[in-house]
């Protein structure tokens, strides 16, 4: 999008995202989302007096391996407490790394081609869930509030970006490669939707070449659609104040996904003052050489680079199959095309059933091996099926398991025999004398034609590469 | 009553566990209710755990260290089944659904628990005033107080209710009270005694130690509560040291040094206790050393920034949500005010304001982290020193024991009595106080022995010197 008048946005984003660890960051409750409320909890979550925090060494390792993926410098770090009232935060601090973050100043490459510094990723524990029963659905005017604690102490890791996001779709894209690697590396479940995954915009506005612009930070951005809608809408209303001679105040604005524009929340001269003190109850944490060097060695292949293996599998690929390619990825299906293209099979065809059919069933994968997805891609490559059929017999695979020649068979979704595909095509050319003698006289965009008439008449059953053969041989 | 080494001997030679526990009741009975020691006796709990234990030995089993000894436990460890109060309203009628794990060692080590003692409010005090449940007194003169906050803890064992008694330690709260009433008293190292289940005053100076009344009866407690713990990251990964092995090791050979600024400003009294112990040391074989550590001076103000300021973190969770007394407010904010206006006392407020303050926007680079500053050169003055001396002598206590409400309208005269206590608080260390002689109106005076990180071993031995030369072999 275009700013009016040579304005410029500058934007910075704070991604939260929930570790995915077994058990939580200082205690040994499960880190589990959707439990009966107040299940998962004991004296060190629910910061019951005398209880003290226990650092989680898989968080540490998760927290590294993020590290080292947005290219950061692992450093020997601290955790302070952040002090402020809460009924949901259950000791009334909450512990949070401070000024010296397990990692520091990386960055992270977008497809685009841009790159966006990344400032540092620090791990901090989450708060438990507060719930406001009444009419005002807030804390304040609440008739009662109820708290669910299963949340208090899961660990998370905040990852900063620098201020060096300069439209709405790059800020998209930088949160979508973010959420792609941290799902890759086993970091995090990436569901904005349940919380696992929150960010939080600073935008400004500014003319080039002259500083930027006060700041105000956005949150509530619960999907990425939201997320580019807010900022658009944040920097449109900044350059609205400017231009009419006002000023822009620094401050916390929630985004309203409903009316589509924010609103102020806090301003800054508010903002709490968090007396940050190192936490006493945790020692300083200084992972050795040989930790962070398994951790790195455990770090598997990355999305950025998984795109452009599987992309070098394609010849002159198309933005849609690059689309293809970037959902398989996303949703961890390489190995599926990766069997087609070892198998020697048309991997543009396996990207397509990849990034759709296998896409929209992505919690039933486990019914389908590799095996029988090159077998079913490759029944279709020669014809034995049609796409229709091809795409039919996946979602039978998807949802029973099976193999492919079975599943085929089982449909009734035989070929049609040449003698029958035959006897059909010459009904057809009979029934359309005009338009048969178009395409004899060299229209071949009538193929098209008497293929949709064959596939209607077979219901799907036929192949399109033998219709046109079968044309072809009486042209 | 006889010493903890004594009833152990006895419960694992075949003496039922309940007749010291029995002994300890009827003590309890006679002047509990003058002295105050204790808020809560746990007479079913002690008797149902003096049966298990006599029901070991009649296995053949080995009840541990502390067969049958009953002991006394300050009220800011949390207990099962019984409640845990910090001597503070706002924990009134709570019952932990956990044990510290010094609780569980005793436990497992055979000791008897007889119940919870009375302290200053969270452990924020030095007299054993400022608990909302009323004073405790001192069993050797009712007029004054036991010092504190482990005042409860010290006058179980001064007025023989139990052999021994847990404190915990921030800043003398061990060392002071056990001076006041004649005890031998211990801060160890910190990160020695695991700190998980002990209701926290300041995290990082806090410690949890022991009150006896013989050095061994000191030594074979440390040794019982003592070691790591997968439960508290700060302490110690060092396998527990043997204690009680050492404490008839003398101090031959030892180079003990003699701080000035551990004895400047104490009464007549104490400094001649002092002397006397220094030349019963000498004459045991050590070399003496004068010195001094001008550092110990800052103490005092480095400790009064530090401990609020992590106290008015540490009790920001009393606020009325999950646990204790709620007072009841129009919203949540105004619940949490009213509950902690009800239920803390004055010093308590005093501290979490104090700490506020300290670690406040634009005010924490002068005040907590000059203190930190502070902290870190006494930690190498320690260090400097401990290059030239294997310990530190000097006063427990610029006096013994006052009386009441004599220092209550003056918190600065209140916080002075820990003067000589708190440096080693500060720098991490080990120190103990062992009685040794007498002062004004025939109270007995605390001489204290300080040492680096796990030198209690060195410690126990010096301080066994003293002992033994004041006649309390």
């Amino acid at each position: 999008m275009m700013l009016p008048n040579g304005w410029e946005m500058v934007v910075g984003l704070e991604v939260h995202t929930e570790l995915k660890t077994k058990t939580k960051l200082f205690c040994g409750c499960a880190n589990e989302f959707g439990s009966a409320p107040n299940s998962q909890v004991c004296p060190i979550c629910l910061g019951l007096p005398g209880s003290m925090p226990v650092l989680n060494e898989r968080a540490v390792e998760l927290a590294m391996a993020i590290g080292f993926a947005l290219n950061c410098t692992i450093q020997d770090s601290t955790f302070h407490r952040k002090n402020y009232f809460y009924p949901d935060m259950p000791k009334d601090y909450q512990v949070s790394q401070y000024d010296l973050p397990i990692n520091a100043r990386g960055y992270l490459d977008l497809p685009d081609g841009s790159r966006v510094s990344i400032e540092r990723a620090h791990m901090e524990e989450d708060t438990g869930k507060t719930t406001h029963l009444g009419t005002s659905g807030r804390i304040h005017g609440a008739d009662r509030s109820l708290v669910d604690y299963n949340r208090s102490g899961v660990p998370l890791v905040e990852i900063v970006s620098g201020p060096d996001i300069r439209n709405p779709q790059q800020a998209r894209d930088y949160v979508a490669e973010l959420r792609s690697i941290l799902v890759a590396i086993g970091a995090s479940d990436g569901r904005m939707e349940e919380g696992s995954l929150r960010v939080d915009a600073n935008v400004s506005v500014h003319k080039p070449d002259t500083p930027f612009g006060t700041r105000c930070e956005i949150k509530n951005l619960n999907s990425l659609r939201s997320l580019t809608r807010a900022i658009e809408y944040e920097a449109l209303r900044q350059i609205d104040v400017l231009e009419d001679g006002g000023s822009i105040r620094q401050e916390t604005r929630h985004w309203d996904e409903d009316r589509g524009e924010t609103s102020t929340l806090r301003v800054k001269e508010e903002a709490e003052d968090y007396r940050y003190f190192r936490e006493p109850d945790l020692v300083d944490l200084a992972p050795d050489q040989a930790w962070k060097d398994r951790v790195l060695a455990g770090l598997p292949k990355l999305p950025a680079r998984r795109r452009q293996d599987l992309e070098a599998l394609l010849t002159n690929p198309t933005d849609a199959q690059r689309d293809g390619v970037t959902t398989v990825v996303d949703l961890n299906l390489d190995i599926y095309v990766e069997g087609v293209a070892q198998a020697q099979g048309d991997v543009a065809l396996a990207v397509a059933r990849a990034a759709n059919e296998l896409a929209a069933n992505i919690e039933k994968l486990a019914n389908l091996s590799v095996e029988n997805f090159v077998a079913t891609v490759a029944m279709e490559q020669s014809g034995q099926l049609s796409a229709t059929q091809a795409k039919n017999v996946l979602s039978e695979l998807l949802d029973q398991g099976g193999d492919p020649v079975s599943v085929a068979r089982a449909k009734g979704f035989e070929q049609l025999s040449t003698d029958s595909l035959s006897a059909t095509v010459g009904e057809l050319i009979v029934a359309n004398p005009e338009e048969w003698q178009r395409f004899k006289d060299g229209d071949d965009k009538l193929a098209q034609f008497f293929i949709g008439l064959v596939m209607k008449a077979t219901k799907g059953q036929a192949n399109g590469k033998a219709v046109i053969a079968e044309l072809q041989s009486r042209r | 009553m006889k010493s903890a080494l004594e009833i152990a001997a006895a419960v694992r030679g075949g003496q039922s566990a309940l007749v010291a526990v029995e002994e300890s009741l009827t003590a309890i009975r006679a002047r509990n209710e003058e002295l105050n020691v204790f808020l809560y006796v746990d007479e079913d709990g002690a008797r149902a755990a003096a049966a298990r234990v006599d029901e070991q030995v009649r296995r053949g089993e080995d009840p541990g260290l502390l067969a049958g000894v009953p002991i006394a436990l300050k009220d800011n460890l949390c207990t099962t089944g019984i409640p845990t109060t910090c001597s503070s309203k706002i924990l009134e009628g709570w019952h932990p659904p956990y044990n510290a794990t010094v609780v569980d060692r005793l436990v497992a080590h055979g000791a008897i628990s007889m119940g919870k003692t009375n302290l200053d409010e969270f452990a924020m005090g030095s007299s054993t005033e400022n608990s909302a449940f009323g004073p405790t007194r001192n069993p050797l003169d009712p007029a004054r107080v036991p010092g504190g906050s482990s005042g409860g803890s010290a006058a179980a064992v001064a007025s023989n209710m139990t052999p021994i008694s847990l404190g915990s330690d921030t800043g003398g709260s061990i060392r002071q009270p056990a001076a006041l009433c004649g005890l031998v008293g211990v801060k160890p190292t910190y990160g020695l005694v695991p700190r998980y289940g002990l209701i926290a005053f300041a995290s990082s100076l806090d410690q949890i130690g022991p009150f006896a009344r013989s050095v061994s009866d000191a030594a074979l407690l440390l040794e019982a509560i003592a070691g790591h713990d997968p439960l508290d990251s700060t302490s110690l990964p060092e396998p527990t040291p043997s204690l009680l092995a050492h404490v008839a090791d003398g101090v031959a050979g030892k180079r003990i040094g003699l701080v000035r600024e551990l004895v400047d400003g104490a009464d007549d009294d104490v400094v001649r206790a002092v002397t006397k112990a220094v030349e019963t040391l000498k004459d045991a074989g050590a070399t003496i050393v004068e010195l001094s550590i001008p550092e110990l001076h800052l103490g005092l103000s480095a400790y009064y920034l530090i401990a609020p300021a992590e106290a008015s973190s540490n009790l920001a969770r009393f606020d009325g949500v999950r646990f204790g007394n709620r007072v009841d407010g129009e919203d949540v904010t105004a619940m949490m005010e009213a509950t902690r206006t009800a239920g803390f006392g004055a010093e308590v407020k005093r501290r979490i304001m104090l700490g506020t303050y300290a670690l406040s926007a634009g005010y924490f680079d002068a005040y907590y982290g000059q203190a930190l500053k502070v902290r870190t050169r006494m930690i190498e003055a320690f260090a400097t020193a401990y290059q030239q001396v294997d310990m530190i002598i000097g006063a427990t206590t610029p006096s013994v024991a006052f009386e009441f409400g004599s220092k209550t309208n003056d918190p600065m005269a209140m916080y002075l009595n820990d003067v000589f206590t708190i440096p080693t608080n500060l720098a991490g260390e080990a120190a103990i106080s062992v009685p040794f002689g007498t002062g004004e109106a025939n109270l007995p005076i605390g001489v204290q022995l300080l040492g680096p990180g796990r030198s209690e071993a060195r410690l126990f031995a010096a301080a066994r010197v003293l002992e033994i030369a004041d006649g309390r072999a």
